[in-house]
């Protein structure tokens, strides 16, 4: 067994990384996962890990750098967050589409404008599409696993995708909690050095990141999303290895008082654990409520979803993110997965947390307010909410 | 052609690319233990359509402003896996991929002090998007985003002085070069390649689509550029810039511009304007004082 200790989110995905021997880390801080690169600063500093550290002038040469460096054949992990993620968002693709097995820690922060610091998903979901994996933790505990459960996905040769693991700005990068950090040898049992496929090599030259023609360039995605959905099958064969070997067991989507639940909640990241509070304490006035926790949003959870689906008769979907025009990513997904289904609950989505603000216990009485009346029209009526707006701030229309 | 060329034969270069003859040479200097970070741009273009090649040697792509960032990432994570020695890293970019968008990175890969040898073809203008003005494009040459209409006559602004600008990076090595000067061309290669940190070359290369002039001028446009005084080749040993240093001049007395000018549609209106032709003749005459040329 590992060595408890009590430690921020940050230093979670830095001792990760340290723990998944990475060989190469480019950084370029900004807030809240600075502490990542600040980290392994200290710990090349004191000579505690053996690693590249490439500190660049932009998240953008930071993402180049790690695509140059795992086409290398190094192991490369990075972390970033909101605006960061937004300047990288080119070279993710690249990334994925030259099956480059990068890991990120994201810290989830809000988006500008207006400026922002605080939680907020938006910056990982408008990144769904980049073709990256995508794990959402719920504890400091969720961001150190997960961090090492990514490198070993991502560099599944059936997979061969870089992954992302986010973690809630402030509540999880910057909060302390009581965290097993595994011992080294324990890791290095779990995660065997990489052995790449292709690598940038003079005794043996390849191009890589060729030009990709009509003639060749679906089939060149189609391998992608092929690898996307063999991921399905290997992450859970990894949380099964990683659960009999560390004793912490991880799904896709974990449900919690689900089964006899008329209403369930649906939350990503750090709300989970406040939506199982909720739960208890709504089960205490008699309202059949369960909750259930997306940790795997890419590739998405279709079977879990639907198995959820089945027992609730309404999901209340929380979005700490908007599209705008639209609603919320995780809403927009299950709803698009559920479509074929010949019975459905109702599906109600709640914008909720942007930006930080805090989600609490009065919030989840709205959110079953709105949700017990959908249930008794048996309709869910325009489904996209506003959790806690203050209407006092929105002005008076002239 | 020769067995041991690493750039071959049968890419989608347009006839008479001054670039392709340029990488040809700059490789042939840099053997086959070198690896290449390349720039989107024509050279990605026209040697990589899939399942095509023309690199024997290790080669990656990524994007267009960050060749040397790519090639960083090679650099440490080689180092890393005990793989660097012995081996070039050589970044790849052409003009605007210098000059303008990748500019950043390439000051970050020059700071953070790479062993990286930098090597911008500049042909003066985006080509590969079909010849629209850069910071690379001189005075005066008309573009598709600078046309010489009736009231702006081309390019206005300056070109960007690239590799001065590099050199004031105190960087190990820094070269100007033109394939109309094969020797000094492979004697810069040379040099920065055994610098100790990381180099520059801005090799000069004439496009016969771009600057519309027959495909068989190449290297003569590339040598007038010399002999003209519109293109200086220098080189500069270590970071102190007072030491920049000329390494070919004109054989004979410097050549008016206007004879480079000539030979070029894209400068074809300036020739209705003496007035400017003196006027740029006057600035390179006072460049070429600088630079102690005639």
């Amino acid at each position: 067994m590992g060595e408890k200790q009590v430690v921020k989110g940050n230093f979670a995905t830095a001792v990760a990384a340290k723990l998944a021997r990475v060989d190469v880390v480019p950084a370029y801080p900004i807030t809240p996962s600075t502490l990542f690169p600040e980290q392994i600063s200290e710990y090349v500093a004191n000579g505690e890990m053996d690693v590249e550290l490439l500190l660049t002038e932009s998240e953008h040469s930071a993402m180049s750098a790690a695509i140059g460096a795992s086409a290398a054949g190094a192991r490369v992990a990075t972390a970033t967050a909101s605006q960061g993620l937004k300047l990288m968002s080119e070279m993710l693709f690249i990334a994925s589409g030259m099956r480059l097995p990068i890991v990120a820690a994201i810290g989830n922060r809000a988006l500008s404008a207006p400026i922002n610091i605080w939680a907020d998903h938006s910056d990982s979901m408008a990144e769904r599409d980049s073709g990256w994996m995508q794990f959402y933790a719920e504890t400091n505990q969720d961001a150190l696993d997960l961090m090492l459960m990514a490198f070993k996905i991502a560099e599944d040769h059936r997979v061969l995708l870089p992954a992302m693991v986010g973690l809630d700005a402030f509540v999880l990068t910057h909060t302390m909690e009581g965290v097993d950090v595994p011992l080294q040898k324990e890791v290095d049992e779990f995660l065997p050095p990489y052995k790449p496929k292709y690598t940038l090599d003079v005794n043996n030259p390849m191009t890589f990141g060729s030009f990709g023609t009509p003639a060749h360039y679906p089939e060149f995605r189609y391998q992608q999303w092929d690898a996307m959905w063999k991921a399905t099958d290997v992450i859970d064969e990894v949380f099964a290895e990683f659960e009999k070997k560390f004793g912490r067991k991880y799904e896709k989507v974990s449900e919690y008082m689900t089964d006899d639940a008329d209403i369930i909640f649906v939350t990503m990241g750090s709300t989970s654990g406040t939506a199982r509070a909720a739960v208890r304490r709504l089960r205490e006035r008699g309202i059949k409520v369960g909750t259930a926790k997306v940790t795997v949003f890419r590739p998405f959870p279709f079977e879990h979803i639907k198995r959820l689906a089945s027992r609730a008769k309404v999901l209340a979907i929380f979005d700490r993110a908007v599209s705008q025009g639209y609603g919320g990513p995780l809403f927009a997904d299950i709803s698009g997965a559920l479509i074929n289904e010949k019975e459905r609950p109702i599906l109600l989505n709640f914008i909720i947390g942007l930006g930080g603000r805090d989600i609490t216990f009065s919030d989840f009485d709205e959110i079953v307010d709105v949700s017990m009346k959908a249930l008794e029209k048996g309709e869910a009526g325009w489904p996209i909410h506003w959790v806690n707006l203050r209407t006092d701030l929105l002005g008076g229309g002239d | 052609m020769a067995s041991d060329e690493l750039f071959v034969s049968g890419h989608r270069g347009c006839a008479g690319c001054g670039m392709a003859d340029a990488v040809r040479m700059v490789l042939q200097e840099a053997g086959p233990n070198t690896v290449v970070a390349n720039a989107t741009g024509c050279l990605e273009v026209m040697t990589t359509a899939y399942p095509e090649t023309a690199w024997k040697i290790p080669w990656i792509h990524a994007a267009f402003e960050n060749a040397a960032a790519v090639a960083s990432g090679v650099d440490v994570a080689f180092k890393k896996l005990g793989k660097r020695e012995n081996v070039n890293i050589l970044a790849f970019a052409g003009d605007g991929g210098t000059f303008d968008i990748g500019f950043q990175a390439l000051s970050g890969m020059l700071e953070r002090g790479h062993n990286i040898t930098y090597v911008v073809f500049d042909n003066e203008a985006y080509m590969n998007t079909g010849i629209q003005r850069c910071s690379s494009t001189p005075p005066y040459a008309s573009t598709t985003t600078s046309p010489a209409g009736k009231v702006i006559l081309g390019k206005q602004g300056r070109k960007k002085p690239i590799a001065n600008i590099v050199a004031a990076h105190d960087i190990a090595y820094t070269a100007t070069a033109t394939i109309a000067y094969p020797r000094d061309l492979r004697n810069k290669v040379q040099k920065a390649l055994s610098a100790d940190g990381p180099s520059f070359i801005h090799i000069f290369s004439p496009c016969p689509t771009g600057w519309r002039y027959p495909s068989n001028m190449t290297v003569e446009v590339s040598r007038l550029a010399v002999e003209t005084g519109i293109f200086v080749l220098w080189e500069l040993e270590g970071g102190d810039i007072h030491n920049i240093k000329v390494t070919c001049k004109p054989k004979e007395k410097r050549k008016p511009v206007e004879e480079y000018f000539r030979l070029q549609g894209r400068f074809k209106h300036l020739l209705k304007h003496p007035d400017i032709i003196a006027q740029i003749q006057k600035e390179v005459d006072e460049k070429c004082a600088k630079y102690e040329i005639d």
